[in-house]
């Protein structure tokens, strides 16, 4: 796995590649608190939302679609939210007879549940959107200058950066159980259950070890090559008017939203 | 890449604002104390060091094991670190993984990720680490055993706030959501605590130096002991007593008053189709109808240029 898989769409130019990583952490999280703003049941307001995330999608020059493809990753979450349809605060619509339980959903219920899911899913696609214009480094100076602690701020930048080592060390030992671990078609391979568990533990004892002996390697080269406390990029952070009038536009627009869901 | 989210990660839209901020509090007066913490007493090195901890901590969580039944143990990671590197560095880690989790897989929302680090890095790392530090100076057997111990019961505990915040929300029923939760999770769990012991066990037998009781790094007063022993016992009790009375645990609660944040408050809104300060129904309707309007005239701007686009392009 290399960095790529993330960064291939950060090289393009746009209107929202350009903006500066702090409007667009900014946007974010303000569009996210607006969506758990609205009540439940707002769907013009929702439908509002949504295109505001269609133009950002566009202006992204992403194609419309981009962040609605990769947003199914929160789709097994949904499971948690179906018991809301049985909300004993509305009129039932139907009754459900399963034989050890009786369910009755109710038009609250129903009303509740795809709120939960329109809003999840709206958050989750700024969410992709976000990353998807976002160097990772800018990402994190954006963090950093939103005040989040120096400490944690690094603990990230390295945290992102041996990911993607550590995951390749992690596939060089699942290969090596793999070329360890021949069986015969048709016969049940490996051990017992608390072998394997034991085998696993050892991989995750290996991999300690590996990332442990390694982080120390790392902190010798980086002091001998002059390492600071502090990691850089290259792309400076000016805040220009039209990073400002995004921003005001965007909370402009926000409000309209909000306006809408609770005005009827 | 084979990455599989785990069910503990709550995404945006699952729990109300109430719930969402009063839970980023708490996390961020406990990052903030661990941030300081440890600035005060590690050196700059452990930084570089914890990061690349963090980033072991994400790469070991795809290493599953086949249980039965298509299902694979999964591995959360949260005892290990507050156990292998000190409780207030385990925090910081956990936060870090919890953060690029939700950063860049999506897995787990931003606006209540101050409850998913509570319930996988600051629980873990107190449950996990106070009740190891009980036993830190015991022998090897009972050290292993209550690390297993303490890392089932974490991730029990997590899954039971995790629980009670998706409830507290409205986002499910209490009743179906905790003994499902708690069910998986005493699956999941028993995984946790097994790796755990025996990535310990390894690691105690390759570099017993790393953990080390009289290592600077780990030290944790008796706080954690407290602390840790208290919120087990806190978990241990109320998990079974919510399990078999959901009723009585939704009493105390509207006793308290919480539900009337949660619960009542947004669908209270719904029946009522009335306009607060307008009070005029038709101009609600012309309302909706240009909203309406908008919208499908935004959509049908965007899909014409993105069609011509793509014709040129």
């Amino acid at each position: 796995m290399h960095v790529d898989v993330f960064d291939q769409y950060h090289f393009t130019q746009s209107k929202v590649h350009d903006l500066d990583p702090r409007i667009k952490v900014l946007i974010t999280v303000l569009f996210i608190l607006s969506n758990a703003l609205l009540p439940d049941g707002s769907w013009p307001a929702f439908a509002l939302a949504w295109l505001f995330l269609l133009i950002a999608n566009d202006q992204a020059g992403l194609g419309l679609g981009f962040t609605l493809k990769r947003s199914v990753v929160a789709l097994p979450f949904a499971l948690v939210a179906v018991s809301a349809i049985f909300s004993p605060y509305g009129s039932p619509l139907a009754v459900w007879d399963l034989g050890f339980i009786t369910l009755y959903p109710t038009d609250l219920g129903l009303i509740r549940f795809f709120s939960i899911m329109v809003r999840s899913w709206l958050s989750v696609q700024v969410a992709i959107l976000l990353v998807a214009t976002t160097q990772f480094s800018d990402l994190l100076h954006a963090l950093e200058h939103l005040r989040l602690p120096r400490t944690l701020t690094t603990i990230i930048a390295f945290l992102f950066r041996y990911l993607f080592v550590l995951t390749n060390e992690v596939f060089r030992i699942l290969r090596a159980r793999e070329a360890r671990s021949a069986g015969l078609p048709g016969v049940k391979g490996g051990g017992s259950l608390p072998w394997r568990i034991k085998t696993t533990g050892s991989m995750v004892g290996q991999l300690f070890l590996r990332s442990y002996e390694r982080s120390d390697r790392i902190y010798q080269a980086m002091i001998s090559r002059g390492y600071t406390g502090h990691i850089r990029t290259l792309n400076p952070h000016h805040m220009n008017r039209r990073d400002w009038l995004i921003l005001f536009i965007s909370i402009f627009l926000l409000v309209i939203i909000q306006f809408v869901g609770w005005v009827r | 890449m084979n990455y599989s989210p785990a069910p503990l990660h709550i995404p945006d839209g699952f729990l109300t604002i109430v719930v969402s901020l009063i839970f980023w509090l708490i996390t961020i007066i406990m990052v903030g104390l661990a941030v300081s913490k440890t600035n005060r007493s590690l050196g700059e090195k452990q930084v570089p060091i914890m990061g690349v901890m963090a980033a072991f901590i994400f790469a070991a969580q795809m290493l599953n094991f086949p249980i039965a039944g298509g299902t694979s143990g999964h591995f959360l990671g949260g005892t290990l670190a507050a156990i292998v590197l000190g409780p207030w560095a385990g925090i910081l880690v956990m936060t870090a993984v919890v953060g690029i989790q939700a950063l860049l897989f999506q897995d787990g929302g931003l606006l209540v990720m101050g409850a998913n680090i509570f319930n996988m890095g600051i629980l873990t790392a107190v449950i996990g680490y106070g009740l190891y530090r009980l036993v830190i100076h015991q022998k090897r057997g009972i050290r292993l055993a209550v690390a297993g111990g303490g890392a089932w019961i974490a991730t029990m505990a997590a899954a039971l706030t995790a629980s009670l915040q998706l409830w507290l929300s409205g986002t499910t029923r209490l009743e179906i959501v905790l003994p499902t939760m708690l069910g998986v999770h005493a699956l999941i769990g028993l995984g946790e605590a097994l790796i755990t012991v025996a990535a310990l066990a390894y690691i105690e037998q390759t570099r017993p130096d790393i953990l080390d009781v009289n290592n600077p790094a780990k030290e944790g007063g008796r706080g954690w002991i407290v602390s840790g022993v208290l919120i087990s016992l806190l978990a241990v009790l109320i998990s079974p007593l919510a399990s078999g009375n959901p009723d009585g645990l939704e009493k105390v609660a509207s006793d308290l008053g919480f539900l009337g944040s949660g619960l009542d408050a947004p669908y209270q809104l719904l029946p009522d189709y009335s306009i607060p300060f307008l009070g005029d129904t038709a101009i609600s309707t012309i309302l909706a109808g240009a909203v309406g309007a908008v919208v499908l005239i935004g959509l049908v701007v965007l899909l014409g240029r993105n069609l011509r686009r793509q014709k040129s392009g």
